[in-house]
Parts: C-alpha cells; sequence; structure tokens
C-alpha cells in the first residue's frame, strides 16, 4: 500500500470518528445519541448531523483548495484563505445577501472566487519566492475585506448587518441539509476539476519550464485548478463563511505522512481538512462560553501560528521554495 | 536520414535585446553538438526557441514538425530538455523525479507500466543513482542532484536531447560521465545538443560545436577546426587556444 492510499484511509477513519463524535458530543449532553425521542432526535439528527457534515465538507474543500494551489504555484504557504479566494467569496455573497437577491449568494460566491483566483494565479505565476504571492492575496484579501465594509454600509437591508458581519468570520452554526447538498454538489464538481489537473501539478515539480518540456500542457492545469478552486472555495464559503488557514494546514499535515507528490497529496488533504475542521467545530461547540465561539475564529487562532511557523521555517531557508 | 532539429534564421528579442540574431543549424541523428560561448552570447535562448518555450522569429523544426505547432506531449517525445537550474520544487523521491520523465508517454510516477519501469531503471543505472533512487531531492549533494535531472532528461527517451549546462557545478569524472552517457545516446542513433563553458570537454566530446557571440554564430564545424585562437579571442575576449594532448583536449586561457 502506498504512503497515500495509507494516509487517506486513516484520514477518512478519523473524518468518521470525528462526525460520529460530533453527533455526541455538544453543548446539551446526551447519554445515547440513538434514542428514539424527540428531543435527542431534533438534537442529533436536525442539527448536529448538517453542522457536523457542513463542517466537513467546508474542510474538505478548502484542504483540497490548499493542497491544488500550493502545487500549482509551487508555494507552501498558497490557500485559499492567503491568496484572497475566500475574502472574494464572501464578497461575492455578501452582495447577495445584502441587496436581496440572497438565493444568488452562493453563485456569487462561487464566481468572486474565480476572479480572485484568475488575478491571483496571473500575478502570482511568475512570482519569485513564496512572500511576494503571499502579498498579492493579502493585498486582495484586504480589498475585498475592504469593499465588504462598503457592500455592508450601502446595503438597503441594514436589518441583516448583525448577521452577516457574523458570518464573515466563519461559522456553521444552524446549518441545514441544503447548506449539506449545495456544499457537496460544489466540492464534487471542483475536485472532479482538481483532480483532473493532478498529473500537471505532478510536473509542475519541475518548475514551469521542465515541467512544459516533459510534456505537460500548463494552460490546461491553470484553468483546471483556477475553475476547481473557485467552485470549492465558492461553495466553502456560502456554507460556512471565511475560515483561513485549514487549506495550508492540511497539506501541510498530509506531507508528513505521504510524502510530497502534489499528485498524491490531493485526496488526504481533503479528507484531513475535513477532520480537522469537525474536530475545531467539536471544540467550539463543547467550550464552556456564553456565546459561542466562531469557528472561521477558532480556526485562526490555531491556524494562524501554523502559517507563521511555516513562514519562518521558508525564510530561514532563504526564502525560496 | 532527417535532420532531428533544423533551426533556419531563428531570432529571439528579449525586450529592447536581441538574445539570438538570425541563427541557423541542424542536427542529425547520431550527433553530438556543443554550444560554446560566453554568458549571455545566446545558448540558453537558442536551446528554448528550439524547443518553441520563447517567442521567436524565423523556423524550428522538430523533425518534420515546427516547434510551435507541436502540443507540448508531442514536444516531448521529440525532444528531452534539461534546463540550465534544474528545480524539484518538492522533495519527493530521486526514483519519482526521474520518472517525471515519462510523463509524454503516459505514465505517472507512481504508476509505471513495465516498459516505463525498464526506461527509468535504465536511465537510474546510466547515471549511477541506484544507491540513491529513494532518498528525498533535498538530502542528495548538488552532483547527485544534477544527475538525477538528467537522468530524468534520459528517461524522457526523445530522440532529441538539450541539455542547458549538464556538467555545470560537477567535478570532473563527473563531467567525464556525462559527455559519456551524452555519447552513448548518439551511438543509439539519437542526437545531443548542450551548452557548457568547459572548451575542452566540449571538444572532446562534441561531433561539431557552435561558437555564440551575441546571438550569433560565429565558428561552426569539428573542434579542431572551428574553436580557432582567433574564434575563441572572438568568443571570449580572452587570448585563448585549444591543444590536443595524450587523449584529449586542454584549453589553455591567457590574460
Amino acid at each position: 500500500m502506498s504512503a497515500s492510499l495509507r494516509a487517506s484511509l486513516t484520514l477518512l477513519g478519523l473524518s468518521i470518528v470525528a462526525l460520529a463524535a460530533a453527533l455526541w458530543l455538544g453543548p446539551t449532553p446526551l447519554a445515547d445519541p440513538f434514542a428514539r425521542d424527540d428531543i435527542t432526535r431534533t438534537i442529533v439528527w436536525d442539527i448536529r448531523l448538517p453542522r457536523a457534515l457542513t463542517a466537513w465538507l467546508a474542510g474538505a474543500a478548502l484542504g483540497l483548495t490548499g493542497a491544488a494551489l500550493q502545487g500549482l504555484l509551487r508555494n507552501p504557504l498558497a490557500d485559499s484563505g492567503v491568496l484572497g479566494l475566500s475574502g472574494f467569496a464572501a464578497l461575492g455573497a455578501v452582495i447577495a445577501f445584502a441587496f436581496g437577491f440572497a438565493t444568488f449568494a452562493p453563485a456569487m460566491s462561487v464566481a468572486f472566487a474565480l476572479v480572485a483566483a484568475l488575478l491571483v494565479t496571473t500575478l502570482g505565476w511568475t512570482s519569485r519566492g513564496p512572500a511576494s504571492l503571499v502579498l498579492i492575496g493579502v493585498g486582495l484579501s484586504s480589498f475585498a475585506g475592504g469593499l465588504i465594509a462598503l457592500a455592508l454600509n450601502l446595503a438597503p437591508n441594514p436589518g441583516a448587518l448583525a448577521d452577516l458581519v457574523n458570518w464573515t468570520l466563519g461559522s456553521v452554526e444552524g446549518r441545514s441539509l441544503e447548506h449539506v447538498a449545495l456544499a457537496a454538489t460544489l466540492l464534487v464538481v471542483g475536485a472532479a476539476l482538481i483532480f483532473a489537473a493532478a498529473r500537471g501539478l505532478q510536473a509542475l515539480t519541475l518548475g514551469e519550464e521542465a515541467a512544459a518540456a516533459i510534456g505537460a500542457n500548463l494552460s490546461n492545469t491553470r484553468a483546471l485548478v483556477v475553475l476547481g478552486a473557485a467552485a470549492c472555495t465558492g461553495g466553502a464559503t456560502a456554507v460556512a463563511g471565511v475560515i483561513g488557514f485549514v487549506g495550508i494546514a492540511a497539506p501541510h499535515l498530509v506531507r508528513i505522512f505521504a510524502g510530497h507528490d502534489p499528485a498524491r497529496i490531493l485526496l488526504p488533504s481533503a479528507l484531513a481538512g475535513g477532520a480537522l475542521l469537525v474536530c475545531a467545530d467539536i471544540v467550539v461547540r463543547v467550550l464552556p462560553t456564553d456565546t459561542e465561539l466562531k469557528l472561521g475564529v477558532a480556526a485562526t487562532l490555531i491556524g494562524g501560528p501554523v502559517f507563521a511557523l511555516i513562514a519562518a521555517r521558508l525564510a530561514s531557508r532563504g526564502g525560496d521554495t | 536520414m532527417s535532420a532531428l532539429l533544423s533551426c533556419s534564421n531563428v531570432s529571439v528579442e528579449l525586450g529592447k535585446t536581441r538574445a539570438l540574431v538570425e541563427v541557423s543549424f541542424d542536427v542529425q541523428p547520431g550527433e553530438v553538438v556543443a554550444l560554446l560561448g560566453a554568458n549571455g552570447a545566446g545558448k540558453t535562448n537558442l536551446l528554448l526557441a528550439s524547443l518553441g518555450l520563447v517567442p521567436f522569429a524565423g523556423q524550428a523544426k522538430l523533425g518534420d514538425a515546427s516547434a510551435h505547432a507541436l502540443s507540448a506531449r508531442d514536444r516531448a517525445l521529440r525532444a528531452a530538455y534539461l534546463p540550465q537550474r534544474p528545480q524539484a520544487i518538492w522533495p519527493i523521491s530521486v526514483e519519482a523525479l526521474v520518472a517525471l520523465g515519462r510523463f509524454a508517454h503516459g505514465a505517472a510516477p507512481d504508476r509505471l507500466g513495465p516498459i516505463d519501469q525498464g526506461v527509468v531503471e535504465e536511465a537510474i543505472e546510466a547515471c549511477a543513482l541506484g544507491a540513491l533512487r529513494r532518498r528525498r531531492m533535498d538530502e542528495i549533494s548538488g552532483g547527485e542532484k544534477a544527475r538525477a535531472h538528467l537522468a530524468r532528461a534520459l528517461a524522457q527517451r526523445a530522440p532529441l536531447l538539450l541539455l542547458d549546462e549538464p556538467t555545470a557545478g560537477l567535478d570532473p569524472a563527473q563531467a567525464l560521465g556525462v559527455a559519456d552517457i551524452l555519447r552513448a545516446y548518439a551511438a543509439k542513433g539519437g542526437a545531443a545538443v548542450f551548452s557548457t563553458h568547459d572548451i575542452a570537454l566540449a571538444a572532446e566530446t562534441a561531433d561539431r560545436v557552435l561558437l555564440l557571440r551575441a546571438g550569433r554564430i560565429i565558428a561552426e564545424g569539428t573542434p579542431s577546426v572551428a574553436l580557432t585562437p582567433d574564434a575563441l579571442r572572438d568568443a571570449y575576449g580572452l587570448s585563448a587556444r585549444l591543444e590536443r594532448i595524450d587523449n584529449g583536449f586542454a584549453a589553455i586561457f591567457e590574460r
């Protein structure tokens, strides 16, 4: 069995355990999550299950996107959050909500994530070293943040403001099976696109010129990853808001066990992202805080230091990838 | 037999600099051709233009097709290319890196058919990488990395090898080892074009040399005919001569 298959199976197992734990653990202690009384059934199957599945799907989408973007841009610091895809996806959804066409929020998320993906891959394609690419992402993220604030200011429906602000912090609270279906559909579409680019990502290990010289069609690879990243990030952001760092952390964790082949870490990164976010959401729910900590905030609290560590290690190696 | 590579009036412009000016040459099967010239003379751009990897004017044909018209895969089946500074961005294993040479043949490093596996084995053996095959690319020395990347290019099994300074950074024994590999490649009906700053090695290894200066070919032919003191002075701005010694050549420079 290859290391990547072993990692995938392990992470699939962990995902299942985490999802089961998410049904059982929560602010309301349950002795038996499979009890047949109405209250238990409502808590477990109507509240906790959609919430846990939404967290898993969003985490998987972000983990997969992180692995794909890192491979495409040959940059270990790349992910939807850092490169501004999540910020743009949130902007798209905020515009849809604030101006009263909420049904189009997911489509707007995907479309805006696509714009960010195109911008960052075009501007960052030839960037020297990981830092300059990250700076492009920081620029896009701040720009998206500014436009979100502007959209909220101009919104004709200020009643929704508080909800929207909360939502830009990232949360899977109160999600329904409709959210699950939406995130799952976009994850399947995005994953199909990204897995079609897997061999191109493998070739890019040699750098752009040599990848082209061994026969990789790089414009194809790039288009597939950009579209796939937009679908995955748009879907994840539409159902869970902005959740940072899962996309960075998942591939890095996976490489420890599954090696560095950019094609072989795609599936385990998705599974790891899902498991990570379900676990983070369990922590958020069982923490005895007065108001529930937002999942996106928790992810940042854990992921931020991880990002800083990776960046510091890169810097100590001379900053080049 | 028809030429594996034929360039006619190939020019490359990088911004306002003319990196290559109407260069024409052919490479026939069985030939080893060395590209010589000072830094910035146009050696790298000549290799890149041959592959259609930089925009150029004129015509470059790989076999019977224009380099521009070929798909990436078809191009890779006709010519293998080793860049001047080959990269392994992710620390994959030596074996996996060599296996990337089979990309155009439809093989992935983790899924090699028996033919691909055989070719990869041969390339690993030719470059003496047997003991290193499972090591990660970031755990081996510079010379070993260079050999791994050369093995990757060999595993591509294209009729034409285009190598940009394949012996840079190698010790003399390893550099001669690379020269032997190129000769063997040509002996089997392939052809190799390589750039180098090692004039003696070029003279020893190549059937033909192209001496470049400022994007133009200023001398061409067998090493002892083309590499005259005048031509070398033109190319490098130094008094230089090539001397035949016992089994090979020595290049002697004077200020």
